[in-house]
């Protein structure tokens, strides 16, 4: 039920994104959900993508500075106080959010959640009757 | 002004034949009462007795900084515990400070040749002398206020810190002198345009300036942002602190006060003598110390030395411009900072790879350090809090080392340059030679 992210630590500097995307395209990965998280002076892109294990490679290869995290998918219904309603089921079981981003899925609205008890997070919402996105559901389209 | 004319402008012939004998008496010092120069004369084949003058200086054994952190902390010493009055230490260097021990005559000596470098630079007992180096183990703070206080001069123990309060005593109690380091001083003029103060507001005409290296630029800059005529001093804990050597008004150089410390310029290498003029690595022998003698000890400082007699009337050797160091040690706001504390930092941190490069640049007259570390694949995290926490618990780290703060930046793997394998450790920007 989680999904595997790939995050790339960047240092500020103009051209370092395209460097990575140059990476995927060469390679030909395709991104699905896409993130960055900046300070000052550094980074950490985080992407979703469709084959991150030739991903990783290639950029390790290429010298990034790479890692895979397990997040989750939630696909959020798509009206006002989805997202509330949601985040109400994480708060009451005490789950903290790290970070999340949104992505676009199937033209439905989706996000990626990082927490401190990942699995936790996956149980809470699939028992709440949450569509929690599997490895392969973002690969066919 | 002169403040000791017997000693300073003492006929060379004469002062050689002081040097010869005290010389001759340090020797014998070493060697009875010091087992580690005595060890070394024995390697060496050198009786004491052998020794007649600083002619056969180029034969004897050299003390190096390593020397002290290896006999750390006492084991230079010459006297007993007993007869040590006063310790003080440098700044941190790779962890171990290094240590002077004082005698009462050592103390004597010292305010001696402060007095010396204070009349130098003509300040007298009808001065106010504002000592804004630190007090403490530094030896800038105490030593300069002892050889003011022996030329009589009304001394104010400011001691570091606090720029606005230092500006109003200096203000309300007429400061004549200021004695800091260089860019502490320019840091004390920028402070006081913020503040809208007025140099002629303050009755300042001389700066004693030293603990790190300054350019000509430098000097016009504080002399025209303070009002001041601004010199140099130079001295090092190890030899006896500040007043090894002075600049005179004529500012044409540091006079080496040769009848206690006895310079030598050599080749780092080969450590013989370099013809007269070339630049060498700055030796001293302190003929005169009791607590802890030195012999021949590596300043590393890299320089040249001129012995003709000086406009001022001193026959005393100068040492012109410092050019550089022979070793990789950095002076960064007065402090002594060796690429290895860092490297040593990053090593015990399980979390970093010993990557590492220090850029140190001096930035509105403050040096600034910065250290890029390459972050370890297996550390990174998606996280930024515990980036940011990392980069935190290196700043502290070196700062609990070095005792000066270092911007810490994190840097992507294998981007710091490796020159032939080994990384470009040191970026130095700062401008000290003109």
């Amino acid at each position: 039920m989680l999904l595997k992210q790939l995050s790339v630590f960047l240092e500020n500097k103009p051209g370092r994104i395209t460097q990575v995307t140059k990476v995927l395209d060469e390679i030909g990965v395709n991104i699905t959900a896409f993130n960055i998280a900046d300070t000052s002076e550094f980074g950490i892109l985080r992407m979703i993508v469709d084959n991150i294990d030739t991903a990783l490679q290639a950029l390790k290869a290429q010298g990034f500075s790479v890692r895979t995290t397990q997040v989750v998918g939630l696909v959020v219904p798509h009206q006002p106080g989805g997202m509330h309603q949601a985040l109400e089921h994480v708060d009451k079981a005490g789950i903290e959010i790290e970070y999340m981003y949104a992505f676009a899925y199937n033209s439905k609205a989706a996000v990626i959640i990082k927490a401190d008890d990942t699995q936790k997070l996956v149980d809470v919402l699939s028992g709440s009757g949450y569509h929690v996105l599997q490895e392969g559901e973002l690969i066919q389209d | 002004m002169i403040w000791n004319e017997h000693a300073e402008c003492m006929d060379r012939e004469q002062l050689l034949k002081l040097q010869n004998e005290r010389l001759r008496n340090m020797v014998s010092r070493l060697y009875y009462n010091v087992p580690f120069y005595r060890k070394k004369f024995q390697e060496a084949g050198i009786d004491p007795g052998d020794i007649t003058g600083i002619h056969q200086l180029k034969d004897l054994p050299t003390t190096t900084k390593q020397d002290l952190r290896d006999n750390y902390p006492f084991g230079l010493f010459a006297v007993p515990q007993s007869e040590i009055v006063r310790l003080h230490a440098s700044s941190g260097t790779t962890g171990k400070p290094t240590v002077g021990g004082y005698t009462r005559a050592d103390l004597r000596t010292w305010s001696e040749v402060v007095a010396r470098s204070l009349y130098a630079a003509g300040v007298d007992k009808n001065d106010v002398v504002h000592v804004s180096y630190g007090y403490g183990l530094f030896t800038g703070g105490l030593g300069i206020h002892q050889g003011a206080q022996k030329i009589g001069a009304t001394v104010i123990p400011a001691s570091g810190g606090n720029t606005k309060k230092q500006l109003q005593i200096m203000h309300d109690f007429g400061s004549t002198v200021l004695a800091c380091t260089p860019s502490y001083a320019l840091y004390l003029a920028d402070t006081m345009k913020e503040l809208g103060m007025d140099p002629s507001e303050l009755k300042l005409r001389r700066g004693i300036f030293g603990a790190e290296p300054w350019t000509e630029e430098m000097r016009r800059e504080i002399e025209a942002k303070l009002h001041l005529k601004a010199l140099d001093i130079y001295g090092l804990t190890e030899v006896i602190g500040p007043g090894v050597a002075m600049e005179c008004e004529h500012q044409k150089g540091l006079h080496i006060f040769e009848d206690h410390f006895i310079p030598e310029i050599v080749d780092p290498n080969t450590l013989q003598p370099v013809p007269h003029g070339q630049v060498g690595e700055l030796l001293f022998t302190t003929v005169t110390k009791e607590g802890m003698p030195l012999l021949r000890y590596r300043t590393r400082d890299l320089t040249t030395m001129t012995v003709e007699k000086c406009a001022c009337g001193r026959t005393l050797a100068r040492l012109n411009k410092f050019l550089g160091r022979s070793d990789d040690m950095l002076i960064i706001r007065g402090v002594n900072v060796f690429p290895s504390q860092i490297e040593s930092v990053l090593l015990e941190m399980s979390e970093t790879e010993p990557h590492y490069q220090l850029i140190v640049d001096r930035v509105n007259n403050l040096d600034i350090l910065e250290i890029r570390v390459e972050v370890n694949e297996a550390f990174f995290s998606d996280e930024i809090r515990q980036m940011e926490n990392l980069a935190k618990k290196i700043k502290a780290n070196i700062e609990s080392v070095l005792g000066i703060s270092a911007k810490i930046k994190l840097v992507e793997p294998k981007t710091i340059e490796r020159s032939e394998g080994k990384a470009k450790r040191v970026i130095d920007l700062r401008k000290l030679v003109d």
